[in-house]
């Protein structure tokens, strides 16, 4: 998805994990996938470079669809659908 | 020219057949699971084992650690005090680190000064501390397992070991057995 489809995606769940490093984030988001839906879409903000590349592998290993991430001034927006 | 052509032909597939079966029988072996061997005791080690691990389990990789030899430090419990060791066990828990909170760097130690540094700089960069990656490490269910001749060896009794819910002691046959049926295998 493109930056600007990104921006207007409405996420069922945002999970702020830009207070922790690696693998912080994704203990997050793997703690918060459990309180959505099928089919819903979380959404994930973090400063941790690492967390572009970790989510989508995350997401290919364990089924959930990667949608993208755009950056604002100092952390990313990441976006997937559940599976 | 033909004939020979087809014999290559059926010889390949044949030998594709038996490497299916192979594969097929590899992959049913090998579980979706990380058994790590946790040897040494320094800081940045166990660091690196936490690291890996809780990455592992969020996502969703069963993780097995078995932890021999100066890895039994970092599961000391300081509060814990033990009775009735003899005189070399009582030397070597004092010359030990007593607990994850207490391990050297294997490299810039600098007499306790790399630890301390790098303790600041973790809670500067937002890093978990040993304490915390321990606390999640139990939430994903990461299961522990302390050689129990390397407890034997160094006189550490598991009265002073750390309170970890997945915890349990077995020898060398339980990681090789672990080890065996995993994807990946480490030794740190």
């Amino acid at each position: 998805m493109t930056t600007e489809e990104l921006k207007n995606v409405k996420s069922n769940l945002t999970v702020d994990a830009r207070g922790t490093a690696c693998p912080g984030p994704l203990l997050a988001a793997k703690k918060a996938i459990g309180e959505i839906e099928s089919g819903e879409i979380m959404e994930i903000l973090s400063a941790d470079e690492g967390t572009k590349n970790d989510i989508p592998r995350w997401c290919e290993k364990v089924g959930h669809e990667y949608l993208g991430f755009y950056d604002e001034d100092s952390f990313s927006r990441l976006f997937l659908i559940k599976e | 020219m033909e004939n020979t052509n087809e014999a290559t032909l059926e010889l390949l597939q044949k030998q594709v057949d038996v490497l299916t079966k192979k594969v097929g029988k590899l992959e049913k072996n090998r579980k979706d699971q990380l058994s790590m061997a946790v040897v040494s005791g320094d800081m940045d080690k166990i660091l690196a084992t936490m690291v890996i691990s809780l990455a592992a389990a969020a996502m969703d990789t069963k993780v097995k650690l078995f932890f021999s030899f100066w890895s039994l430090s970092a599961l000391r419990d300081p509060k814990k005090s033990p009775t009735g060791k003899d005189f070399i066990s009582k030397m070597f828990g004092i010359m030990l680190p007593k607990s994850k909170n207490h391990l050297s760097l294997s490299n810039m130690n600098m007499a306790g000064m790399g630890p301390m540094m790098i303790k600041m700089l973790m809670k500067k960069k937002n890093v978990l501390s040993l304490d915390e990656m321990f606390k999640q490490a139990g939430e994903l269910g990461i299961e522990i397992t302390i050689c129990e001749m390397s407890m034997g060896l160094m006189g550490f009794q598991p009265e002073e070991m750390i309170d970890y819910p997945h915890l349990r002691y077995a020898g060398a046959a339980t990681f090789v057995a672990d080890a065996g049926e995993s994807a990946m295998q480490l030794f740190i």
